[in-house]
């Protein structure tokens, strides 16, 4: 039990390992920092939900390669997003923009968070209204007078 | 009598997902495409050296010659690409089909003795060593094929292998028709 422990805390402190080789990486720190950040934000077209920098796979590796030759071409952030939004489309963003076609996406949570809480406010407030408490009678502010010891 | 009502509704819940995993199943949505941005607008830059020795490179021209054209990205350590490769050889041979080859990531040395060994139905074929024209063209990895029109407007994007149902259904009218 207590080596199950163990072995799951120190498997907590495991980072995930970048597919970022040193080869790809730019002499600049500065461009290869801007290349980590959008890296982070495209999404690997053939995994499932991983980022092209987390990605090993062939196209992972000609997306970053991209990137970077994009950056040193001098292109601004919002560029490099755009080249590769141009081929896979926005697919390829793991933030979805927001737009009509995701307003869904981007609303239909909180939405329903909106419609149950206004339900269960409005359920509290009629069973305080429809309930109002009758008056103690005689008799029992008697009883609750001895029972308090008064 | 509201509140009996109340009770039916987690089978109501049950119901509608229950539908939709049904629709999901018959109507063959697939949560897994991505789709292609690339239908209905110009055919990505074509700009390669020729697969086999003395042939001239390919370029964008053989894209916009008013006859519709198939582009096809393969490897030959891919297997899904010899699955579908007698569809082309089909498709060259008995449909004269206008086929344009591209060794995705491939030493030109192994695409061209797969070429030999299972027949060649390439009309043009190309080299992307590097895999940058695979990015220009949206490329996930291969095989994937585009149908191209005749005026270089790009009309099906098949990301995996084409099959028989897909040559029936969509590359054959496309070919006699230039739109499916």
């Amino acid at each position: 039990m207590r080596r199950a422990l163990v072995l799951l805390l120190v498997s907590l402190l495991a980072l995930p390992a970048l597919a970022v080789e040193p080869t790809e990486m730019l002499k600049d720190p500065a461009l290869e920092a801007r290349a980590r950040e959008i890296g982070q934000a495209l999404r690997c077209v053939v995994c499932q939900n991983q980022s092209i920098d987390d990605s090993a796979a062939e196209v992972a590796r000609d997306m970053r390669r991209a990137v970077r030759e994009r950056l040193s071409a001098g292109d601004s952030d919002a560029q490099v997003f755009d080249f590769m939004v141009a081929r896979y489309g926005d697919y390829v963003l793991l933030k979805p923009p927001f737009k009509l076609g995701t307003l869904l996406l981007w609303l239909g949570a909180p939405l329903v968070l909106l419609v149950a809480a206004t339900a269960i406010m409005l359920t509290a407030l009629r069973r305080r209204a429809t309930a109002p408490l009758p008056p103690l009678s005689d008799e029992e502010r008697e009883r609750l007078r001895s029972l308090l010891g008064r | 009598m509201s509140r009996r009502l109340l009770f039916l509704l987690p089978l109501a819940t049950l119901a509608l997902m229950a539908g939709f995993f049904a629709w999901s199943l018959m109507a063959g949505r697939d949560p897994a495409s991505i789709g292609s941005v690339m239908v209905g607008r110009p055919a990505p830059r074509l700009d390669l050296r020729a697969l086999r020795d003395g042939d001239k490179p390919l370029t964008d021209a053989l894209l916009r010659t008013g006859k519709p054209t198939i582009v096809n990205f393969f490897a030959s350590w891919c297997t899904p690409c010899l699955a579908e490769h007698p569809l082309f050889t089909r498709l060259a041979q008995r449909d004269g089909a206008v086929i344009v080859g591209i060794a995705w990531k491939n030493k030109p040395e192994e695409a061209r003795a797969w070429l030999a060994k299972l027949g060649d139905p390439f009309l043009y074929a190309g080299q992307d060593f590097d895999g940058r024209t695979g990015l220009d063209w949206g490329l996930s990895g291969v095989p994937e094929t585009y149908l191209i029109d005749g005026n270089g407007i790009v009309r099906f994007h098949f990301r995996g292998p084409i099959t028989e149902k897909d040559v029936r259904n969509t590359i054959l009218p496309f070919l006699k028709g230039g739109k499916p």
